[in-house]
């Protein structure tokens, strides 16, 4: 038992050590790095809400994507009622007009590679 | 009892294949399978009509397949083995091998002829695709390519018998042609190295009801208006049905049962010249 004082001190090091991501992100309220994204041109708002796409943009590209090609469809019906034409070029990147300071910023910042530009025709050019 | 081993071993295994016989039964079995291949049409098949004779001008044919080139963003790969081709001309003894014999005259076999994905009935390439990368698509019978899908095995180019298909050897992005602010001629995605691409009847055109882009290039050229006809063989009221039901057309090679749905009409086509300009 002459130990314990030891172990207790090392266990709670080593907690510490492990929580580093929680106490650290907790530590730092606003993140300096967040990447300041372009606005889009048109403020009526995006075909889904914002916390939406943020989150399942990619899932909703995959739909749209399956929806065109393999079943020939056009529009898509939003939550909202309106209808949109299914078309990354057209659609999306008809408010969002440059890949490289909306896409391209947000996916450096989340370390996720995304390879849609290199067949798809950015707006601003290749 | 007395059974034996060895009959007990005999009944077990007569048993066995009256098991096994069980699933033959099944009349659901035998009805599917004495289905055709083709049994499901699809509700609109586009189809295509090219007239071998004015499609023997240069211009014509100049006029589609650059149309082409630049609705769909196709490099020009200046190596003829790496090409990548979704319209281009095939001299007449090539494009239709058992049309010519042996006294077939050199003028006829040398004789331009415009060829494309036949976005067959039958598509043998769908057939063999391990992705599901390319398929037949039921709403209008076009023969798609999925470009996120493929992985660029080449078993749809080795099945195609009309070599309608093409492998992206590099990336075709340098060779894409551009206008005078290095932006690509068309906002269609261009491919990317590893995949194969093909002609896919200008879906994205024909779903906002335009004609795909050769036909309207082709009768844009003055004096060749119909030189490519383009409808759904399926409405006996369309332009292509009218001219199947009333001319003689001829397909790529019929006999290996693919079933093309791009015709050649023949009927007005008088010998040709004999000058080679466009062979």
């Amino acid at each position: 038992m002459r130990d314990r004082t030891g172990i207790i001190l090392g266990l709670g090091a080593f907690l510490l050590i492990l929580a580093y991501p929680v106490w650290q992100a907790l530590g730092s309220t606003a993140d300096p790095a967040r990447p300041a994204l372009q606005r889009s041109v048109d403020p009526s708002g995006c075909v889904e809400d914002t916390t939406y796409m943020v989150a399942r943009h990619q899932d909703l590209l995959n739909t749209w994507r399956t929806d065109v090609v393999r079943d020939g469809r056009r529009f898509y019906p939003a939550t909202s009622g309106k209808e949109y034409e299914m078309s990354l070029t057209g659609t999306c990147m008809g408010c969002h007009t440059d890949s490289q300071a909306f896409c391209e910023r947000c996916h450096a910042y989340a370390d996720v590679t995304i390879t849609c530009w290199s067949c798809h025709v950015a707006p601003e050019g290749l | 009892m007395d059974t034996s081993r060895r009959r007990f071993l005999r009944e077990l295994g007569t048993a066995a294949v009256g098991v096994g016989c069980l699933p033959l039964l099944d009349p659901a079995r035998w009805l599917q399978e004495a289905a055709p291949v083709d049994a499901t049409p699809s509700t609109t098949q586009w189809a295509m009509i090219i007239d071998l004779d004015k499609c023997r001008r240069n211009d014509v044919r100049e006029a589609c397949m650059s149309a082409c080139r630049r609705e769909h963003n196709v490099p020009r790969v200046p190596d003829p083995e790496e090409a990548i081709d979704w319209i281009w001309t095939e001299e007449y003894q090539h494009a239709f091998p058992d049309q010519v014999h042996a006294r077939t005259a050199v003028a006829w076999r040398e004789a331009p002829v415009l060829v494309l994905c036949n976005h067959c009935t039958n598509p043998p390439c769908v057939k063999v695709c391990p992705t599901k990368a390319t398929w037949k698509r039921e709403t209008d019978g076009i023969v798609m390519m999925d470009m996120h899908r493929c992985i660029g095995c080449r078993y749809c180019m080795a099945a195609c018998p009309y070599g309608a298909r093409s492998f992206n050897w590099r990336d075709p992005r340098p060779f894409v042609e551009r206008d005078a602010g290095d932006k690509p001629l068309s906002e269609y995605p261009t491919r990317a190295a590893g995949v194969v691409e093909k002609c896919t009847f200008c879906s994205e055109r024909v779903r906002t009801g335009r004609p795909p882009a050769c036909v309207e290039a082709a009768n844009a050229v003055s004096g060749a208006e119909g030189a490519l006809t383009f409808g759904d063989v399926t409405d006996p009221e369309s332009d292509v049905s009218r001219i199947l039901q009333s001319e003689p057309t001829i397909c790529r090679r019929v006999s290996l049962g693919t079933g093309p749905n791009v015709y050649y009409r023949v009927s007005r086509a008088p010998a040709p010249a004999t000058d080679r300009e466009g062979a």
